[in-house]
C-alpha cells in the first residue's frame, strides 16, 4: 500500500464520509429532544391541575421575556456568524462572534435570574403548587443548558486568543453551535407551549 | 447423527414433563381466587375471551414446535451429505406468513375490541352503587345510597348490576375479584368505575394486586353475594347503631364465637375473658375503647369518628378482619390487640401496649359490635 | 500470510497484561471481556436473590425472609436482571464483536467505551451497596409513583433506586451513541447497510432505542429525585399530582427497553442457526426489516402495561391493536429462523442448541404475551403470576437463551479455546428443564389467582404444590449454571483449541485469528457479500484481511475515562451522601473530561 493509504488509516476515513464527532453529537441532539420532550410533556399535562396559584396568566410577564428570547435568538445568529468566520480563517471574527454569542447568552441567563427572583417573590415555588415544580425544572434546565453552552463558547474564546482554534479546527466550532442552536430551538418550543398558549 | 435423534428425544420427553401441570391443574377443584369459574356477566365475557386466545395459542404453539421438531429431526447432519442449498428466502412465503398472523390478529382483535367497549360502557342499570376505598393494607366499601360503610367484605345481592366506582386513600391499588371480572386500579386523584352482576350467591376470594408496600401480600377481602332479601336485611343491620358494650347479658357473644366455628370456640374459651366471660365486660372494653388512642383513627358510631383504621361499628358482623387476613375468633383479635405489626408487618396500627386485662374486655366488646 | 513486523504495530500499551493495563484499556475487545465477566457475576446475584425469593414462596405462609427484605429482594431482582445482567451481557457482545463483524480495528470512541464500562461497574456497585446502606430498594423494578415517595417510602433504598438507575443510564447512553456511530461509519469498504451481518443490525436498531428511551425514564427519575430531595410535588396526589404521569413516562421507556433486552439475543441466534444448518439465514432483509418494525412500533404500545388503570376503551382498543401488530413482525422472525434451519444440515452443538431452545422458549413468552395484548383478558392476566410466567419465558427463555447461544458460539474466538461440548449439553438440558419447572405451572398458577409481589400466600388457595414445583426448578436452573461455570473456568485455561473459524461461520470475525490481535484486522479487508467466508471470491477478500499492508495506528490506553467515570459516580453519589462525597466527585469529574478532552486521542 502506498503512503497515502497509510496517512488515510491515521485519520481513516469514515463510511458516510461524515465526521464521526459530528455524527456522535446529532445522535446525542436526539436524545436531548426526548429528554426537552419528557419535559415539556410533563408540564403540558400537569398544565391546569392545580387548585392553589399562582397560576401562569397571574405570573408570566411576556414583553420581558420576548425580549429575552429574541436576545438569545440572535446569539443563534452570531453563532453562524462565529462559524464563519472560522471557516474562513478569520480569527478576529472568530473571537468577536464567539464572544458575542456568549454574552447574548450571559443576558438571557441574567434575564432568567432575574424572572425566577421575581417569580419567586411573587409567590411561585419550586415546591409550591405544580405550575411552579414543573415551570422551574423545565426552565431549570434549559438555563442549566445554556449556561454549559456559555462556559463551551468562552473555553472555544479563549482557545482563540491563544490561537489554538485555527481553520483546520472549525469542526469544534461547528458542534458547539450545532448544541447552541439546539438550544435556542428549544426555547423557541417552551417559549411558545409555556408562555404564549396558555 | 445419533446426536441429533437424542436431542429429539429428549426434547419430546421435555414437551411432556411441560404438560404435566397442565393436567394437575385440571384435575383440583379447590381453587378460590381461580379466573376459570367466573360467577358474573363481566368474568363471563372475559372467561369466554380468554379460552379463545388460550385455544388459537395452543394451535400455534403445536403448530411452531411441530415445525421446529420436524427440522431438527429430518434435518440433522449426515456425513456425507451434499451441502445444502443455499436458499436466501421466498417471497410468497414471507408473505404467507406476515398474512396469516395477521388474519389471527383480526379474529381476536375484533371480540377484544367489542368487548372492551361492551364491558367499560354504562352499566345497563345501578342496583347496588358502591364506593371502594384502597388503603394501606385493606378495602374500604361504602354504600353511599345506602348508607352503610364497611370494611374487608363486600355484600352484593345477587342478579343486581353493581357498579362499583374505586378510590385510593394512599398508595396505587388495584381491586380484583377473579369470580366477578377483570381488576381495575385504585389510583390516588382517579376514580375508576366497573360493574358487573353476580349470577351466583356463594362466598369469593379477591386480593389486592397491584404492589402497594410491605404487606401487599396481606390485603385481601371477601364478597358475599346474597339473595335480596339476606342482603336487605344485612343492609338493615348495617345501619342500626351498634349494639355491644351496652351492658347488657352479652348472650350475642357466645353465638358469634360458636359461629365461628369449633376450633376457634376452643381456643377462645381458653382465655380469660372468653365465652364465658362475664356480661359487664364489653362494657369494660367500651369505655377503654373510648378512651385510648383507638378513637384516632377507628369509627364506631356513637362513640368515635376516625377514619384512617376500618370502621368498626358492626364489626362482629364480618367473618374477618384486619384486611381479611384473620378469621374473626376471640383468640386471633386478642393476638391481633397485643402487636398488630407483628401480625400485619407495617401495619398502620401501631402497638397500643395494651394490658392483657384491656385486651381481654376489647375483645369482648368487638365481639359484641354485631 | 504477510510479515508481521512489530514496528508495524503501533500499540505500545496494548501489549500489558497487568492490572493497569486492564484499568486503562481501551480496545473493545478487552471491554467486552469486562463487561461480559461482570454482567455474569451480576447475573448470579440476581440469580441468587430469585432463588431467595423461591425459597420463601416454597410453602405457604413461609418465614424464610421477612416482608421487608422479600420486597427488597424482588425490587433488586428485577432491576438487576434488566439494567446490570441481560442489557450489559448484551453490551459486551455489541463490544467484543461488532468491531469484528464490521471490519474495523475498533470502535469510533475507543475511551468512550471504557467510560461506559466503568460507570456501568460503578453504577452496579453503588445500587448495590443500598443492602447495607440502609436497606435496598423495596418498590419493585417499576417504582410505581406514589409508594415511592418519601410519606411511604421514607427510606434511603429509593434514593439508592433513583440515583443507582440515573449512573447507568449514562453508561448505557454513553454505549448506544458509540455504537450507532460505529455502524453507521466505521464498516469496512463493500459493507453496505444490507451486507450487515443481522447480529450487527439488532445492535444499531437496540443502540437507537437506548438512546430515545433512556432520556425519558432519566427525566421521570428527575422528577422523583426533585420529590424526594427538594419536597417538589411532581408525584404528590394531594397537590393534584397524578401518580399515573409515572406511568406513562416509566412505560414510555419500558416497552422499549423490552425491545432493548430481547433484540440482540434475536440478533445472537441469527447468527448461529445459519452457521450450524449451513444455510444462509432465510429472509435476511425481512429479519432485519422485522427487526426495525418491531423497534418502531415498541413506542406505540407502553400502555398495553397499563390496561388495569383505567385508560378508557379507546386508548384500551388503540394499545390492544398496537400490541398485536408487533406479534406479526416477532412472528415472521420465528417463521424466518424456522425456514432457515429447514433444509439445512444441523449440527447440535451447544451454540446451536441454545438457539434452537431461544426459538421454542421464545414463542410460548410470545403466545402468553399475545394473550395479554387483548385487556379484558390482561385484566384477569396483569399482576399475577401469568405475567410473571410470560416475562420469564421471553427473558429467561428468549435473552438468557440466546446469550448462553452466543457465548458457546464466540467463546473460541474471545480466547481461542472451545468450550466443552459434553458439558454444554448437560448445560442447555439442565437449564431447558429447570427453567420450564420454574416458569411454566406459574402460568396456571397466575391463571388461578396468585398476584405478583407478594411475599407469601395462605393455605388452600391451590397455589402450594405449583409454587413447590417453580422452587425445586429453580435448583436444576443452579445445577445447570453450575456446569457452565465449571466448564468456562476449564476451557478458558485447556479447552480445545479452536482455530480461526472452528464452526465454518459467514462472518469477517472468523477470518481473523483467536483470539483476534489488538488491531483485529492488520489489513481492513473489502467485503463483497452478505457471507464474506461463504463465497469464493469474497472469501479471499475477507482473508486478506490477514496481511500487512503497513503500520496500523491503534488509540493508546487511557485512565482518563475511568477517572471521569468514577468522578460522575462520586458526584450523583453525593445526592445520597451529601456533599462530603458529592464536591470531590465533581472536581475528580471535571479533572476527568478536562484531561480527557485535551489528551492526544492517538
Amino acid at each position: 500500500m502506498t503512503v497515502a493509504a497509510a496517512t488515510a488509516e491515521l485519520h481513516p476515513p469514515t463510511s458516510t464520509g461524515l465526521n464521526s464527532r459530528k455524527m456522535l453529537f446529532w445522535a446525542f441532539l436526539g436524545s436531548e429532544c426526548m429528554f426537552f420532550g419528557s419535559l415539556i410533556a410533563t408540564y403540558l399535562v400537569y398544565r391546569g391541575r392545580d387548585q392553589v396559584g399562582p397560576h401562569p396568566h397571574d405570573i408570566l410577564n411576556i414583553p420581558f421575556t420576548s425580549v429575552s428570547a429574541f436576545v438569545l435568538l440572535m446569539s443563534s445568529l452570531t453563532m453562524v456568524l462565529a462559524l464563519a468566520a472560522v471557516q474562513r480563517g478569520n480569527a478576529r471574527g472568530t473571537k468577536i462572534w464567539l464572544a458575542a454569542t456568549a454574552l447574548l447568552g450571559m443576558t438571557f441567563i441574567a434575564g432568567q435570574c432575574f424572572e425566577f427572583t421575581h417569580f419567586y417573590y411573587d409567590g411561585l415555588k419550586l415546591q409550591g403548587n405544580l405550575f411552579g415544580a414543573t415551570f422551574f425544572v423545565l426552565t431549570g434546565f434549559h438555563g442549566t443548558h445554556v449556561t454549559v453552552g456559555v462556559i463551551w463558547l468562552w473555553s472555544l474564546w479563549t482557545m482563540a486568543m491563544k490561537g489554538k482554534l485555527p481553520q483546520a479546527r472549525a469542526l469544534d466550532v461547528e458542534i458547539a453551535g450545532l448544541y447552541w442552536h439546539f438550544v435556542d430551538v428549544v426555547w423557541v418550543a417552551i417559549f411558545t407551549l409555556v408562555y404564549l398558549i396558555q | 447423527m445419533r446426536h441429533g435423534r437424542a436431542f429429539a428425544r429428549r426434547f419430546a420427553a421435555l414437551a411432556l414433563a411441560a404438560a404435566l401441570p397442565l393436567l394437575a391443574g385440571c384435575t383440583r377443584h379447590d381453587y378460590p381466587q381461580s379466573t376459570f369459574q367466573p360467577r358474573s356477566e363481566f368474568a363471563s365475557w372475559v372467561a369466554g375471551l380468554n379460552v379463545m386466545l388460550i385455544v388459537w395459542v395452543i394451535v400455534i404453539f403445536a403448530l411452531v414446535q411441530t415445525l421446529l421438531l420436524v427440522a431438527i429431526v429430518r434435518f440433522r447432519a449426515r456425513p456425507g451429505a451434499p451441502p445444502p442449498k443455499p436458499v436466501h428466502g421466498h417471497t410468497l412465503l414471507e408473505i404467507a406468513w406476515t398474512i396469516a398472523p395477521a388474519i389471527v390478529l383480526a379474529l381476536v382483535a375484533i371480540p377484544t375490541v367489542l368487548i372492551i367497549f361492551r364491558t367499560q360502557g354504562p352499566p345497563p342499570r345501578t342496583d347496588v352503587h358502591v364506593k371502594v376505598v384502597g388503603h394501606q393494607w385493606w378495602w374500604e366499601y361504602q354504600y353511599p345510597e345506602l348508607g352503610v360503610t364497611t370494611a374487608g367484605e363486600l355484600h352484593l345481592p345477587v342478579g343486581k348490576t353493581a357498579v362499583i366506582d374505586i378510590e385510593s386513600a394512599d398508595v396505587i391499588h388495584s381491586f380484583w375479584f377473579p369470580a366477578m371480572g377483570g381488576k381495575r386500579d385504585a389510583v390516588p386523584n382517579r376514580t375508576n368505575r366497573i360493574w358487573f352482576t353476580p349470577d351466583s350467591l356463594g362466598e369469593y376470594f379477591g386480593q389486592c394486586v397491584e404492589f402497594c408496600g410491605m404487606s401487599h401480600a396481606n390485603m385481601r377481602t371477601r364478597l358475599f353475594v346474597e339473595t335480596p332479601e339476606q342482603f336487605a336485611a344485612w343492609v338493615a343491620n348495617q345501619k342500626l347503631p351498634p349494639v355491644g358494650g351496652t351492658g347488657a347479658p352479652d348472650t350475642t357473644h357466645a353465638v358469634a364465637a360458636a359461629a365461628a366455628g369449633g376450633v376457634a370456640t376452643a381456643q377462645a374459651a381458653t382465655l380469660p375473658g372468653g365465652a364465658g366471660a362475664p356480661s359487664g365486660l364489653a362494657a369494660k372494653g367500651r369505655q377503654i375503647f373510648a378512651q385510648s388512642a383507638c378513637i384516632g383513627c377507628h369509627t364506631i358510631q356513637g362513640v368515635s369518628a376516625g377514619i384512617v383504621g376500618p370502621n368498626l361499628t358492626h364489626f362482629a358482623s364480618r367473618t374477618s378482619f384486619a384486611g381479611a387476613l384473620y378469621e374473626r375468633t376471640d383468640d386471633n383479635i386478642a393476638k391481633w390487640l397485643q402487636n398488630p405489626p407483628e401480625r400485619k408487618p407495617g401495619s398502620l396500627m401501631p402497638n397500643l401496649g395494651l394490658t392483657p386485662d384491656q385486651i381481654t374486655a376489647l375483645v369482648a366488646y368487638l365481639q359484641s359490635l354485631k | 500470510m504477510a510479515s508481521t513486523t512489530a514496528t508495524a504495530v503501533h500499540a505500545p500499551a496494548q501489549a500489558g497484561t497487568g492490572l493497569w493495563s486492564w484499568l486503562t484499556t481501551v480496545d473493545h475487545k478487552r471491554i467486552g471481556a469486562l463487561y461480559g465477566v461482570t454482567a455474569f457475576i451480576l447475573f448470579l446475584v440476581g440469580g441468587i436473590e430469585a432463588t431467595l425469593i423461591r425459597i420463601q414462596l416454597m410453602r405457604p405462609e413461609n418465614h424464610f425472609v421477612s416482608p421487608d427484605v422479600y420486597n427488597q429482594l424482588f425490587t433488586m431482582h428485577g432491576t438487576t436482571m434488566i439494567f446490570l445482567a441481560v442489557m450489559p451481557l448484551s453490551a459486551s457482545f455489541f463490544n467484543f464483536l461488532v468491531p469484528l463483524m464490521i471490519g474495523a480495528r475498533d470502535v469510533a470512541f475507543p475511551r468512550l467505551n471504557a467510560f461506559s464500562y466503568w460507570v456501568f461497574l460503578l453504577g452496579a456497585i453503588f445500587l448495590n451497596l443500598s443492602f447495607v446502606q440502609g436497606g435496598a430498594p423495596n418498590t419493585g423494578w417499576f417504582g410505581y409513583a406514589n409508594l415511592t415517595s418519601k410519606a411511604f417510602s421514607p427510606g434511603h433504598g429509593v434514593d439508592f433506586w433513583a440515583v443507582g438507575l440515573q449512573i447507568l443510564g449514562i453508561a448505557s447512553l454513553a454505549a448506544a451513541f458509540n455504537f450507532i456511530i460505529t455502524i453507521i461509519n466505521m464498516r469496512a469498504p463493500g459493507m453496505k447497510f444490507l451486507r450487515m451481518p443481522p447480529f450487527v443490525w439488532m445492535t444499531l436498531v437496540t443502540s437507537f432505542l437506548i438512546i430515545l428511551a433512556f432520556p425519558v425514564i432519566t427525566v421521570a427519575l428527575v422528577l422523583l429525585m426533585f420529590d424526594r430531595f427538594t419536597g417538589t410535588n411532581f408525584f404528590v396526589p394531594a397537590a393534584g399530582a397524578d401518580p399515573l404521569m409515572w406511568q406513562h413516562l416509566f412505560w414510555l421507556f419500558g416497552h422499549p427497553e423490552v425491545y432493548i433486552l430481547i433484540l440482540p439475543a434475536m440478533g445472537i441466534i441469527s447468527e448461529v442457526l445459519p452457521t450450524f444448518s449451513r444455510k444462509p439465514l432465510f429472509g435476511y432483509p425481512v429479519v432485519v426489516y422485522s427487526g426495525i418494525f418491531i423497534g418502531f412500533l415498541g413506542w406505540g404500545v407502553w400502555s398495553h402495561h397499563m390496561f388495569a388503570v383505567g385508560l378508557g376503551p379507546l386508548a384500551d382498543s388503540y394499545f390492544a391493536i398496537a400490541t398485536m401488530l408487533i406479534a406479526i413482525p416477532t412472528g415472521v422472525k420465528i417463521f424466518n429462523w424456522l425456514a432457515t434451519i429447514w433444509g439445512g444440515q444441523l449440527r447440535f452443538t451447544a451454540a446451536m442448541q441454545f438457539a434452537l431452545g431461544f426459538i421454542a422458549l421464545f414463542t410460548m413468552g410470545g403466545l402468553s404475551g399475545f394473550m395479554h395484548a387483548s385487556p379484558p383478558a390482561d385484566l384477569q392476566q396483569t399482576d399475577t403470576y401469568f405475567v410473571v410466567a410470560h416475562i420469564h419465558y421471553v427473558l429467561f427463555g428468549g435473552a438468557i437463551m440466546g446469550i448462553f447461544a452466543g457465548i458457546y458460539y464466540w467463546f473460541p474466538k474471545m480466547t481461542g479455546r472451545l468450550l466443552d461440548e459434553r458439558l454444554g449439553t448437560w448445560h442447555f438440558w439442565l437449564q431447558t428443564i429447570g427453567m420450564n419447572l420454574t416458569f411454566f405451572p406459574m402460568h396456571f398458577v397466575g391463571l388461578l389467582g396468585m398476584p405478583r409481589r407478594v411475599y407469601t400466600y395462605p393455605p388452600g388457595m391451590g397455589f402450594d404444590a405449583m409454587n413447590m414445583m417453580s422452587t425445586v426448578g429453580v435448583f436444576i436452573i443452579i445445577a445447570s449454571l453450575l456446569f457452565f461455570i465449571v466448564n468456562f473456568l476449564k476451557s478458558v485455561r485447556s479447552g480445545a483449541v479452536a482455530g480461526n473459524d472452528p464452526w465454518g461461520g459467514a462472518s469477517l470475525e472468523w477470518a481473523i485469528p483467536s483470539p483476534p490481535p489488538p488491531y483485529n484486522f492488520a489489513t481492513i479487508p473489502e467485503v463483497r457479500s452478505l457471507d464474506p467466508l461463504w463465497h469464493p471470491d469474497a472469501r479471499e477478500a475477507a482473508l486478506r484481511a490477514n496481511e500487512h499492508s503497513g503500520p496500523i495506528h491503534m488509540p493508546r490506553n487511557s485512565h482518563w475515562p475511568l477517572v471521569s467515570a468514577l468522578g460522575v459516580t462520586l458526584l450523583l453519589a453525593g445526592i445520597v451522601y451529601g456533599w462530603a462525597v458529592g464536591i470531590p466527585g465533581a472536581l475528580i469529574m471535571l479533572t476527568g473530561i478536562y484531561s480527557w478532552a485535551f489528551e492526544p486521542a492517538d
